[in-house]
């Protein structure tokens, strides 16, 4: 394919930096080429990802944004806290950017670690606008590297972001191309038998549910730092360094599962937050996540940094090489993960509120098949199963990661447990700790139940039921400690990001629990985390696949009182969950 | 507080243009057509409205023996089912009708697409559609659909040749492939149309047939 060359090239080269935390950002139309295809989109500084910010802890940032669109736009700095009306949220933080304008955010930085920032007006996000933030701490680091490269994933899709969002609704398994055919009932009746493989079609077709419904949204190109997998985006290192790889997930719809074969991974941050360090050979990371790791590679060779969708319908690919040029070998994309009606708990999901670490259900008598990953077998004893409910299932059929291998954030049995290629150590939510407790250890003042829930088959999506053009807000006091419950009824894994505040994540470790900003739940759990309702004023809060923000699943979180009353008082107090 | 009018707080508003059959049709007895069966929409979630056309056209009397168009609203009633009602023009060669629609669209267990529908016509005579339609996937770009529309009446009317009781059906088979994702699927096929009782009885009256097997080329579009 042709490579266009688009005057952007010259936005590598700034911002011009005006000032000690101070940039100045066009939002601006670029041509987005990703090996595979080009295709217009919307980037900052004339590309797409924008510039990487780099910020130092306790001084102010100052970021001049001109939109140079014809329509308004917004910038959101992800996971950073700031006073509400710096976040860029249009109707709930400002009134956005119109065409033409220039907005100043300004706002102390008070945190470190990796971020990233995108628009948050319409579909620009998935069009290309977003990029990476860096702020360096103000004290040393408990971890030492070399050098560092931000590793920016996003899942670009040929088509603009609108037009999906009509196809999924129109269709909602348009870009579904893994489907389940009559090709594989005859293999599943070689496999399994002819009468359980009948019955666990007629379950999930009693259900209108499908197996292979794991990515939306199929048929993208995966990027890493604005690049194809042909295009391949190369870091330079000399044999013997510790490399920093801030790994960011910008994408609309993907998770990914991230490897470097050869080497392992030393997680020391997530979602900016420095935890206890855990060497990995592989971790999945949800949309608008931020993972962290240190790799040191010994040898004088190419390394590829591997990034394949959750779905396996697409993949991102990078080098860390010591010098340009050179490539690894890129591995073959593992087999599509089906769902297991584990996944469609619903109602009776796992509860991770006490979690016990040696994983969870009974794993005795588990078929462990020799395929990678999975054994998509289907499931017996269906008969007379009430799906609504997971006790009393016998899991003993169902199909179970390679080895029984179990991670207590997902179902007990549930298709979508991640095992590393090479056999070895996955990254489990439950392994990570914090370094250093953020916040002092106390009791929840209150526990706020939200159910993640939806309809496929119409492609809504929403919290208790309600989409977020019915929803009242969720009103929350200044100086509690709330504790979420988050209940995914749902067969679709959803990033819960919640503005302005931070999401302590439970993982059973009591004051050790890491601090996030964005939450998976998977698809028949329970997940709990907390948060002190430290900054006033008013929030977004929703789930982070695009397509599901913008068709329902999403909330305004009011903070009332605080030090700044003046933006809340004319609030009528209520307590409730939030909805209508 | 600010209010939020950026637009997420309305409800997405939706538009879709699908034709599932747009075919030539060419009988056992030499007859051709040229068929469609499609509908476009517009709307929310809770609220959508809905053209529906259907017609087919006799290329060598160069006449149309169906030409059908409903304008429907259509609304949910459960998790996999629409309610709709509007009205259809029926306006071929021979007489016209108007009728009041009333009905239900969805996904049935096991993923069987269901259309029924109840008819009342300006002259008073009530009619009943069923339409049931089951994709298989031979790959995931290679489709095999089967289809099955049945007209019953509850009510003679002669003028439009239409007896009481199950009137006739269509049943067809196509095998598609999804070029364009989507949105661009040519498909071939067998359609099989059938009369029954006092329909059939009109039919062979006027010196038509009552049973025809057509072998039909075309395409799917959505867009």
């Amino acid at each position: 394919m042709k490579k266009v060359l688009w005057a952007g090239a010259l936005g590598l080269l700034m911002p011009v930096i005006a000032a000690a935390g101070e940039y100045n950002i066009t939002v601006d139309r670029v041509m987005i080429d990703t090996g595979d295809f080009v295709k217009e989109g919307i980037g900052y500084n004339g590309a797409s990802p924008g510039p990487v910010l780099r910020f130092k802890e306790g001084e102010t940032a100052t970021i001049n944004v001109t939109n140079n669109l014809d329509e308004a736009t917004s910038i959101h700095w992800h996971g950073l806290i700031l006073p509400f009306t710096q976040d860029g949220v249009p109707g709930i933080s400002f009134a956005g950017i119109p065409a033409g304008e220039t907005f100043t955010y300004e706002f102390p930085v008070v945190q470190s670690g990796t971020y990233w920032f995108h628009s948050h007006s319409g579909f620009q996000e998935p069009n290309g606008a977003y990029g990476a933030i860096v702020i360096e701490p103000k004290g040393r680091e408990p971890f030492r590297y070399n050098r560092e490269y931000v590793i920016q994933l996003t899942d670009k899709h040929p088509h603009d972001g609108d037009r999906i969002m009509r196809n999924l609704k129109m269709m909602p398994d348009y870009y579904n191309r893994q489907q389940q055919t009559v090709g594989d009932f005859f293999s599943d009746i070689s496999n399994h038998g002819f009468m359980a493989t009948v019955q666990d079609r007629l379950a999930w077709g009693d259900m209108r549910m499908m197996k292979a419904d794991v990515e939306d949204v199929q048929g993208f190109t995966g990027l890493i730092n604005g690049k194809g997998p042909d295009q391949n985006w190369t870091g330079l290192f000399e044999p013997g360094e510790r490399i920093r790889l801030r790994f960011i997930n910008s994408s609309a719809m993907a998770y990914f599962d991230i490897r470097i074969p050869g080497l392992e991974m030393t997680v020391v941050q997530a979602d900016g937050n420095n935890v206890q360090p855990v060497t990995v050979d592989e971790f999945r990371i949800g949309v608008a996540e931020t993972y962290d790791v240190i790799v040191r590679p010994k040898t004088a060779e190419a390394y590829t940094i591997f990034a394949e969708s959750m779905g396996r319908s697409g993949y991102a690919r990078a080098t860390l090489a010591p010098e340009e040029g050179m490539e690894a070998e890129v591995p073959e994309l593992r087999d599509a993960p089906l769902l297991t009606m584990a996944d469609m708990g619903g109602m009776h999901g796992m509860d991770h509120g006490n979690m016990d670490m040696s994983g969870s259900g009974d794993m005795s008598g588990m078929d462990h098949s020799s395929m990678e990953g999975m054994d998509h077998s289907a499931m017996g004893d269906m008969e007379g199963m009430d799906h609504s409910a997971m006790a009393g299932m016998d899991h003993s059929a169902m199909m179970m990661s390679e080895g029984g291998a179990s991670d207590p954030f997902y179902a007990a049995g549930s298709g979508l447990v991640p095992v590393a290629a090479n056999g070895g150590k996955f990254l489990s939510y439950s392994d990570l700790k914090a370094q250093k407790p953020l916040y002092e250890e106390r009791e929840p003042t209150r526990e706020i139940e939200l159910r993640l829930t939806g309809n496929m088959e119409r492609y809504t999506w929403s919290i208790n039921g309600v989409k977020y053009e019915d929803a009242e807000p969720l009103r929350l006091q200044y100086g509690e400690r709330v504790r979420f419950k988050f209940v995914n009824e749902t067969m679709m894994t959803h990033p819960m990001h919640l503005h302005g505040m931070w999401s302590i994540l439970d993982v059973g470790a009591g004051e050790w629990n890491p601090v996030k900003h964005t939450v998976s739940v998977q698809p028949g759990t329970t997940v709990y985390m907390e948060t002190e309702v430290d900054a006033p004023g008013q929030w977004a809060f929703h789930c982070h696949l695009s397509y599901h923000a913008a068709s329902g699943m999403f909330r305004k979180v009011v903070v009332e009182g605080g030090p700044d009353q003046g933006n809340t008082a004319d609030i009528a107090v209520k307590q409730d969950g939030g909805d209508a | 507080m600010r209010e939020d009018t950026s637009g997420r707080k309305d409800p997405l508003t939706v538009w879709g243009v699908q034709f599932e059959e747009l075919e030539y049709r060419y009988s056992d007895d030499d007859e051709e057509l040229g068929v469609w069966n499609g509908d476009a929409f517009y709307g929310t979630d809770a609220l959508k409205f809905r053209w529906l056309g259907k017609g087919e056209y006799a290329i060598e009397e160069q006449a149309y023996e169906q030409l059908e168009n409903q304008l429907l609203v259509q609304t949910p009633i459960s998790d996999f089912f629409d309610a709709k009602a509007g009205v259809r023009f029926d306006t071929p060669e021979g007489p016209d009708r108007t009728y009041a629609v009333i009905g239900i669209a969805g996904l049935a267990p096991y993923w069987f697409e269901v259309d029924a529908s109840l008819y009342v016509s300006d002259e008073g005579d009530t009619s009943a559609e069923f339409d049931a339609e089951y994709e298989l996937l031979l790959t995931n770009h290679l489709i095999l659909s089967a289809g099955v529309d049945a007209t019953v009446a509850f009510s003679e009317d002669r003028e439009i040749g239409l007896g009481k009781g199950l009137s006739s059906t269509e049943t067809g088979l196509r095998l598609s492939y999804d070029l364009i994702d989507r949105s661009f699927s040519p498909y071939i096929g067998v359609v099989h149309e059938r009369k029954y009782g006092d329909t059939a009885d009109f039919a062979r009256a006027e010196g038509g047939s009552t049973e025809d097997w057509f072998a039909v080329i075309g395409t799917r579009l959505a867009f």
